[in-house]
């Protein structure tokens, strides 16, 4: 998402798929039965609508440049071909890797500050906690254009000191405003799936924050880290701002390698669309095979 | 580290006392929590609101050019004043403007619409979800790259994308140049791949909130009388009021700062499709001038902040009430 996308939201456990409305036994009568066929066709209808961009994507990946013309644009490929899959992947394999790095480093720090903040926004509040908590939050909706141009500057100055430019650059500051949604997604997490009651336990045991935090709440921890890291690792991958301003093609993202490809004067559409197609490939995968704590982390957030 | 925790814990279990209530005790309790938020905060500070404040002093300046030795003289709002006076920027708000209000509407129109469709439970309801969700998954980079294929301008014999299936569908009267028209209202086109992208996303929200609701609800309603439509009328929607204030909050405040799809399908100069956040771009590379750039990114954040931070505060001030 579009990362920056998406996001004020939280887990909180799912209410969603598995509890289903209780059926109630209607007798079927032509209404009811028409009323479904209505809703199926429909529902029918926008899938295939969802999908047409899918489908110029894949077709045209597939297709030689000489296939490629405006009338047959439609159209399934009249030789299937690899050419473009080849070409692309020639041109991201690099990027690919290094932003794999990037995302898989960014989103597991984020989480881990994300879940110390959240548990001591959650439970161990100190004076001011709750304002503080709303500055971080207000950090996730800012524009990023407001910071970019001082953040340049300082990354610059920060490369001069040795920090690496390109991914090692981007993993920092992902990190950083990574932050705040990550500590919001911890701090609804505990809020509540931590019972007051274990807390108190440990404290009449004499359970310090850091041995409550590290010996019963870290290992109830999973779910949030699922969801952070999911939604991170998304964000960070499908970033494009901060790759424009602090990196360039021979040391950036697969976004920012992709639209330097796209964005030419005569488009190879095969080789786009295949590399399109490839620079989606990882969170769409995450996506399909965690589908479920993705979408369970993006129904909780406002059913509070 | 735990043997000094474990030795002062024993100490209190022994004593018998939770929590001391002198300020050092106090300070003991709540230190540890405020150390361990400690760094994030320091970062916060300096990357999110240090950065705005030197954002927002770079706007003020005369600094238009990229030359670190020139003198920089604080001018005030004057970049401000001649930004607004500016046609290009006037238009980059209208678009803005258009973006916003077409791309709220579509994506509310259909996740509604969709949440409404799957929420009593159908066949295969997985698969719709997942389906309607997955474009939410891509990157709006590419996104891009398809999308600007669909909504290529060229028409006639010439014609792909969109206009294209529309002459295939004997539809070639809707053709049209999509965003890059000189129509007032182009911008609705650059919506259409962000409806694309998010109606998924606020389906998922508005599925949650229907499944929320304790269906006992719906059937002391029927109890009483009242038709399927008023059911929804005066019983679910009324409950779904805050998802869809923050479903409005997040796709308005994505709306103002769109900046990757706009530049990956308009390139990144277009006047046609030029919003705030891609005008930024083009004042600080094409034109060099950092401080009205800067200027520009102020306003934005204002923009952002006159809707955000009422939300902010309202939803802290529930949840207070509620006790969480």
């Amino acid at each position: 998402m579009t990362a920056t996308a998406s996001e004020f939201t939280a887990p909180v456990p799912v209410p969603a798929p598995a509890q289903r409305p209780t059926k109630v036994r209607k007798q079927l009568t032509g209404r009811t039965v028409t009323a479904r066929t209505v809703r199926f066709a429909l529902l029918l209808a926008f899938v295939i609508l969802i999908l047409i961009p899918l489908y110029v994507m894949v077709v045209t990946s597939f297709k030689t440049a000489g296939d490629i013309r405006p009338t047959t644009a439609w159209s399934l490929p009249e030789h299937w071909s690899l050419s473009g899959w080849a070409k692309a992947w020639d041109q991201l394999s690099g990027p690919l890797l290094r932003t794999v790095v990037m995302a898989v480093v960014a989103a597991t720090v984020s989480s881990m500050l994300g879940s110390l903040n959240g548990f001591v926004f959650a439970k161990w509040r100190f004076p001011g906690a709750n304002i503080v908590f709303t500055l971080f939050l207000f950090g996730m909706f800012i524009p990023y254009q407001a910071v970019i141009i001082p953040l340049q500057e300082i990354m610059l100055k920060a490369n001069d000191l040795g920090l690496p430019k390109g991914i090692g650059t981007l993993i920092v500051v992902h990190v950083i405003y990574g932050i705040p949604i990550c500590t919001l997604i911890f701090r609804n997490y505990y809020a509540t799936t931590v019972p007051n009651e274990i807390l108190e336990a440990g404290k009449v045991d004499g359970a310090g924050m850091w041995r409550t935090y590290r010996s019963i709440v870290l290992p109830i921890s999973i779910p949030g880290f699922v969801v952070t890291l999911i939604w991170q690792f998304t964000s960070a991958w499908n970033d494009f701002l901060f790759a424009l301003f602090l990196t360039n093609a021979n040391n950036g993202p697969v976004t920012f390698v992709l639209n330097s490809l796209a964005s030419g004067q005569n488009p190879d559409y095969a080789s786009n669309m295949a590399g399109a197609l490839l620079a989606s490939l990882p969170t769409l995968a995450v996506y399909i095979i965690l589908g479920k704590y993705f979408i369970g982390g993006l129904m909780s957030g406002s059913v509070k | 580290m735990t043997a000094i925790t474990e030795s002062r814990a024993a100490a209190r279990s022994r004593s018998g006392t939770p929590a001391p209530r002198h300020p050092r005790g106090r300070w003991r309790s709540w230190g540890p929590g405020l150390a361990m938020v400690a760094p994030s905060m320091v970062l916060i500070a300096v990357f999110v609101y240090w950065l705005l404040y030197k954002n927002a002093a770079t706007s003020m300046t005369d600094k238009h050019n990229f030359n670190p030795n020139a003198d920089v003289h604080f001018v005030g709002l004057d970049n401000y004043v001649s930004l607004f006076g500016e046609s290009y920027y006037q238009h980059t708000l209208w678009n803005l403007l258009v973006l916003t209000v077409v791309f709220l509407g579509g994506t509310m129109f259909f996740g509604l619409l969709w949440a409404l469709l799957l929420e009593k439970g159908v066949k295969g309801e997985g698969i719709f979800r997942s389906v309607y969700l997955f474009p939410m998954a891509v990157s709006f980079v590419a996104a891009g790259v398809v999308w600007k294929w669909l909504l290529s301008n060229r028409t006639g014999d010439q014609a792909i994308g969109l206009n294209q299936l529309f002459q295939h569908l004997g539809l070639g009267f809707l053709q049209n140049s999509w965003w890059s028209s000189t129509a007032a209202f182009n911008m609705a086109a650059m919506a259409i791949p962000a409806i694309w992208q998010l109606s998924g996303y606020v389906m998922a929200l508005f599925l949650a909130g229907f499944r929320g609701i304790p269906t006992d609800q719906r059937e002391a309603a029927r109890m009483d009388g009242a038709s399927e439509f008023q059911v929804y009328r005066h019983v679910l929607f009324p409950q779904l009021s805050p998802i869809a204030l923050s479903a409005l909050i997040i796709i308005g405040h994505m709306s103002m700062k769109m900046f990757d799809l706009i530049y990956s399908i308009a390139g990144a100069n277009s006047y046609a499709a030029a919003v705030p956040a891609t005008y930024m771009w083009t004042q600080l590379f094409s034109k060099s001038d950092p401080a009205n750039a800067a200027a520009n990114a102020t306003i934005l954040l204002l923009i952002v902040a006159v809707v955000v931070v009422p939300y902010l505060i309202y939803t802290n001030h529930v949840e207070k009430s509620q006790g969480s």
